[in-house]
């Protein structure tokens, strides 16, 4: 198994920390993982994307141009990275400030209302975990226990109070997702 | 008196003076009449009479007194053109119980190496910085240096320097002086015997500061003279810097235990 | 070798610094390797093991601060890349001359001049072929994963003691800020003091009384003893390209072409390999760990031994391969391929340029 993956939103959103939380859950099941952010002015407010691979193997190039699954958070990111999906791939966005909406035919499309949730539950910023809930239903790369034990790896101990409401997040997500275009 | 051998002289009962043993019997390279010597000597003959000679690093700049290490019997390193406070500071914070100073001149600590001694300084770096101002590059053959007075000839002014042209000279001792990190700042000179003695007592003070862990730079400027580049003899260069350096860079304490005097 | 973490380049190669013993860190800030002296400054390591942190005023007064802590039998290290990396050459030059032992890291960004902060290969000339001014060489290794990136910080400081040589390792954006799994090396304590006084007699750290002082220089007015000197360097360099190659050799066994590429080139070089090979082409890769010494003798036998060509991929319009050109001396076909100025290529170009220029070409 090897998933390639692009997260894509605005600086802020927890597009990295999304990705690390992802990749830390890989590791909690002995398995390689790669983080490979966008860096430089995108740390100041603009956009921000990370790939991440989780993998059986040893993982050669952490670079991707292609991606098994994009999640796209913003117009920008759709408008960039959506021709990249690998066909038979996977697109999952939050519809939230979306004007032009994913074209393609030949990939799967879903969705998550993920910033309404989120403000629904009274935070903003569990934003990123209703949007890996929504991803990990789709595409159960990592289980749920190892993503705990992700979440707990990855955050400092000062935010461990918060594991409990970022679960309810991540439930939130999975029970949430919407399937716009699914390949058979 | 012709009768009289030097065997005769060489007697420890005339034993009136002994070089310290901390000079190396090197045969000193700098110019006759030229002050570096002199503030090589007392510098040692301090660190000597405080007992410091096993806990002491030195580092030499690039300059005329590019090779102090080859007169002065300590440890030492030298540094590249500027960077000695740099280097300095390296040595004092992994060997913070040792005694670390930099001997350094005009273009090297004021041009060139402006930044490294500004930033030294104004961390506290618990250092002593040893200042030779003669106003010229002496060793790559008398270039104006930053401290080189308006009107005076160097190579590279050989009208005179023109501030509107050339900039102005820079009093980096009151500069030093105005930051925190600094807790004592002297300006001194080695020409008379009185002013030796004056001169020996601020490097005592400078050493003694750092020995007893006081907080900050212990910055000692000797304002000497460079005769061959100022192409003049030692006694008329001595006349020229009290006539017309000292009005320029007066002589006496500017900062005296963190206070500005 | 236990604690397994998720962490990025630069942030392993701070946490190795600590954890090999370093006794002092002096840095700069420039993207894309703030991370290290970030790290660096958040692990209070003058709590963990009295380790010195220090951000300097500018690359030049860092690089300077390691000399005189170097100098004194210290084990330090500084980071940068490239901008910076070039300001500290004088530096480099003054500690290869004076023959002290320091680690430094290049996180390599795409240039000339202030250039972009995207991932490069474009220092691979400075690095290898002097960079400062005079006649030295150091130590380069090349980390192709987060992993080396610690790993090479303990080898980094052992080859500088032994050699008393400065020891880059030469990283880029894409190692920096990737992260990865990590098995972090056991802590390794840091020498006393009296240690350190018994271990390197030429370290300045005062003139006990009976002995020869210790004088740290790179400077001898005298030109037959600085010949002397520069063939005590020599024959350093030579020792050292002896005994000290690295190179890792992949699918190399039965290949009819190999591509020679180093850190994160290497990774997408090998997905290439991966490509190649389900085309059904034999290619291997020849992965360089050490730049300096580079590993000549091993692509000269490889030539030698039937291979039709070899194919240097780096993120840089061509520097490496002057090297592998030297290694291989017209005995087998030689092409470059690289994307520069910040654009990493990927493993579908790598096996186009493979197809045109040594298959095909």
């Amino acid at each position: 198994m090897t998933e390639e993956l692009i997260i894509a939103g605005f600086g802020g959103q927890g597009v990295l920390s999304m990705g690390k939380i992802l990749a830390y859950s890989g590791i909690m099941q002995n398995q390689e993982v790669s983080w490979m952010p966008s860096y430089g002015p995108e740390m100041r407010g603009g956009t921000a994307n990370v790939t991440v691979i989780v993998s059986d193997e040893r993982i050669s190039s952490p670079i991707l141009t292609i991606f098994d699954s994009a999640i796209i958070l913003n117009q920008q990111s759709m408008d960039k990275f959506e021709a990249g999906v690998r066909p038979g791939g996977t697109l999952l966005y939050d519809p939230n400030g979306i004007t032009r909406h994913p074209k393609r035919k030949d990939i799967n499309i879903y969705q998550v209302e993920a910033a309404r949730l989120a403000s629904e539950m009274g935070n903003t910023k569990i934003f990123n975990m209703v949007v890996l809930g929504a991803y990990l239903k789709i595409k159960p790369v990592v289980k749920m226990e190892n993503v705990i034990l992700g979440l707990k790896k990855s955050l400092p101990e000062r935010y461990h109070k918060l594991i409990p409401l970022n679960e309810d997040a991540i439930n939130a997500g999975l029970k949430n997702v919407i399937a716009v275009q699914e390949l058979h | 008196m012709a009768d009289i051998t030097l065997d005769q002289i060489i007697k420890p009962e005339n034993l009136v003076y002994t070089k310290t043993k901390l000079m190396t019997d090197k045969v000193l390279s700098y110019c006759p009449g030229c002050g570096h010597g002199t503030a090589h000597r007392i510098t040692m003959e301090v660190i000597e009479e405080l007992g410091l000679e096993e806990q002491t690093i030195g580092i030499a700049p690039v300059g005329c007194s590019v090779l102090a290490y080859e007169f002065m019997n300590i440890d030492m390193q030298q540094a590249a053109h500027g960077r000695a406070p740099a280097v300095a500071t390296g040595i004092k914070r992994v060997w913070p119980d040792k005694i670390v100073f930099s001997y350094q001149g005009d273009g090297d600590l004021a041009a060139i190496g402006t930044n490294e001694t500004i930033h030294a300084c104004n961390r506290g770096e618990n250092i002593v910085i040893i200042f030779i101002n003669n106003g010229i590059y002496g060793m790559t053959g008398g270039q104006m240096a930053p401290t080189t007075l308006i009107g005076m000839k160097s190579s590279t002014s050989p009208f005179g320097r023109d501030a509107q042209r050339m900039g102005n000279p820079l009093k980096i001792t009151e500069l030093v002086a105005q930051l925190p990190g600094t807790y004592f700042v002297t300006r001194q000179a080695v020409h008379t015997p009185a002013n030796v003695r004056k001169t020996k007592r601020a490097i005592k003070k400078a050493f003694e500061n750092q020995r007893d862990g006081k907080p900050g730079v212990s910055f000692v400027e000797i304002v000497s003279n460079c005769n061959s580049g100022w192409k003049m003899t030692p006694r008329d260069a001595n006349t020229w810097m009290e006539e017309n350096m000292f009005p320029f860079y007066p002589l006496g304490d500017i900062k005296v235990d963190g206070k500005l005097v | 070798m236990s604690e397994l973490k998720l962490m990025k380049g630069n942030e392993a190669l701070a946490e190795a610094a600590i954890r090999a013993g370093a006794d002092a860190y002096f840095g700069y800030p420039i993207t894309p390797q703030s991370e290290v002296i970030e790290y660096l400054m958040a692990e209070k390591p003058h709590e963990r093991t009295g380790m010195v942190v220090l951000q300097a005023e500018s690359e030049i007064a860092a690089i300077n601060m390691v000399y005189g802590a170097a100098g004194a039998g210290k084990k330090v290290m500084t980071s940068s890349s490239s901008p910076g990396i070039s300001l500290k050459q004088e530096g480099i030059s003054y500690i290869a001359g004076a023959e002290l032992p320091c680690l430094y890291a290049n996180v390599v960004r795409g240039g000339p001049g202030l250039g972009t902060i995207q991932p490069s290969q474009a220092d691979y000339f400075q690095s290898t072929k002097g960079g400062g001014h005079g006649d030295y060489r150091q130590i380069v290794l090349a980390p192709a994963s987060v992993q080396e990136m610690a790993d090479f910080v303990k080898d980094g400081f052992e080859l500088a003691f032994k050699y008393r040589i400065p020891v880059l390792i030469l990283s880029d954006g894409v190692i920096g800020q990737m992260m990865e799994k990590v098995e972090l090396f056991d802590p390794i304590p840091r020498l006393t003091d009296a240690e350190i006084n018994e271990k390197y007699p030429w370290a300045t750290t005062g003139k006990k009384s009976g002995t020869e002082r210790r004088i740290i220089t790179s400077l001898d007015l005298d030109s037959h003893k600085m010949e002397e000197h520069n063939h005590k360097l020599q024959a350093k360099y030579k020792e050292i390209t002896e005994k000290e190659v690295r190179y890792e050799l992949i699918d190399c066994d039965d290949a009819e072409y190999v591509i020679v590429a180093y850190g994160s080139s290497a990774r997408i070089a090998q997905k290439a390999v991966r490509l190649a090979r389900a085309k059904g082409i034999k290619v291997g890769l020849f992965r360089l760990i050490t730049l300096f010494p580079f590993p000549s003798v091993k692509m000269h036998e490889m030539c030698g031994k039937g291979i039709k060509g070899f194919l240097a991929v780096e993120m840089s319009s061509g520097q490496m391969v002057e090297d592998v050109r030297l290694a291989v001396n017209g005995c087998s076909k030689v092409a470059h391929f690289g994307r520069y100025g910040g654009i990493v290529h990927t493993p579908e170009e790598v096996l186009e340029a493979l197809e045109q220029k040594i298959i095909g070409g």
